[in-house]
């Protein structure tokens, strides 16, 4: 019964949005999956969009923040946007630091962020 | 009403559950995004842990009143193995799994209230409450 998050490429960025609550394995076939489509795609830019996202709990946390240093090994940026007033919260208090995890607002202002990093 | 319900954590799916009925729960007690949001993610952080060191056990969703204010309580128990110190899984960063270790530590800063009862050999039984201010 595992779901698979839909992955889309727009020109050199691949674009992932998270609609639904993240189970265990979902979030552990996505990692492979991501790493696999850059693979595939020569992609250099990943934007993770979380918008619907209501909480995050700290495995979940885990397996996005290996995936970033993942998707870095790999030799592409991610840029995680859209991440709720509530998540944030709960991520801090958790005890939960992404570091060195470049974040914006929302989808538009991380794809502009994105091309900016590839750029330099 | 039912102001007591329960999910048996036996696999990964359960936790799943666990979380669900919480949010459901909060949110009929009327607790906001972000309450809804910290009950939610202890609730997943118990339930992970129950899954993790004690293979089974059940998360218990209890609504409760503390004077005139409203709230929950989520007693988390399992019969594992116990935990061999208390102390040092309170620590920020401790992990015997390769998590994160966030953990209880996490659990106790989202809730009110927080209490770890443990046996070894006999099992762990922790509570954790949070009301509605």
């Amino acid at each position: 019964m595992i779901t698979r998050i839909p992955i889309l490429k727009l020109r050199d960025c691949l674009i992932v949005s998270i609609q639904w609550e993240l189970d265990d394995q979902t979030a552990l076939s996505f990692q492979e999956d991501l790493l696999e489509k850059l693979h595939t795609t020569s992609a250099r830019g990943v934007v993770l969009d979380l918008t619907p996202i209501d909480f995050i709990d700290s495995f979940i946390a885990k397996v996005l923040g290996d995936v970033i240093n993942m998707s870095g090994l790999m030799g592409a940026k991610v840029v995680i946007t859209g991440i709720q007033p509530a998540v944030a919260i709960t991520l801090i208090e958790l005890g939960i630091r992404l570091e060195n995890v470049v974040t914006a607002l929302d989808l538009e202002n991380g794809l502009e962020k994105l091309e900016r990093e590839l750029e330099d | 009403m039912n102001l007591r319900s329960s999910v048996d954590i036996i696999t990964e799916w359960d936790i799943v559950a666990a979380r669900q009925l919480g949010r459901n729960e909060a949110k009929e007690v009327g607790f906001g995004t972000v309450d809804q949001a910290r009950i939610t993610t202890a609730i997943s952080e118990l339930a992970r842990n129950i899954y993790l060191y004690a293979g089974k056990g059940k998360i218990e969703i209890r609504q409760i009143t503390d004077g005139n204010l409203r709230g929950l309580l989520v007693i988390a128990s399992d019969k594992g193995p116990g935990i061999v110190d208390v102390r040092k899984v309170m620590e920020d960063g401790y992990t015997t799994s390769g998590g994160l270790g966030a953990g209880l530590p996490g659990v106790r800063r989202l809730m009110d209230d927080f209490k770890i009862e443990t046996v070894l050999g006999e099992g762990t039984t922790i509570s954790a409450s949070k009301l509605l201010r």
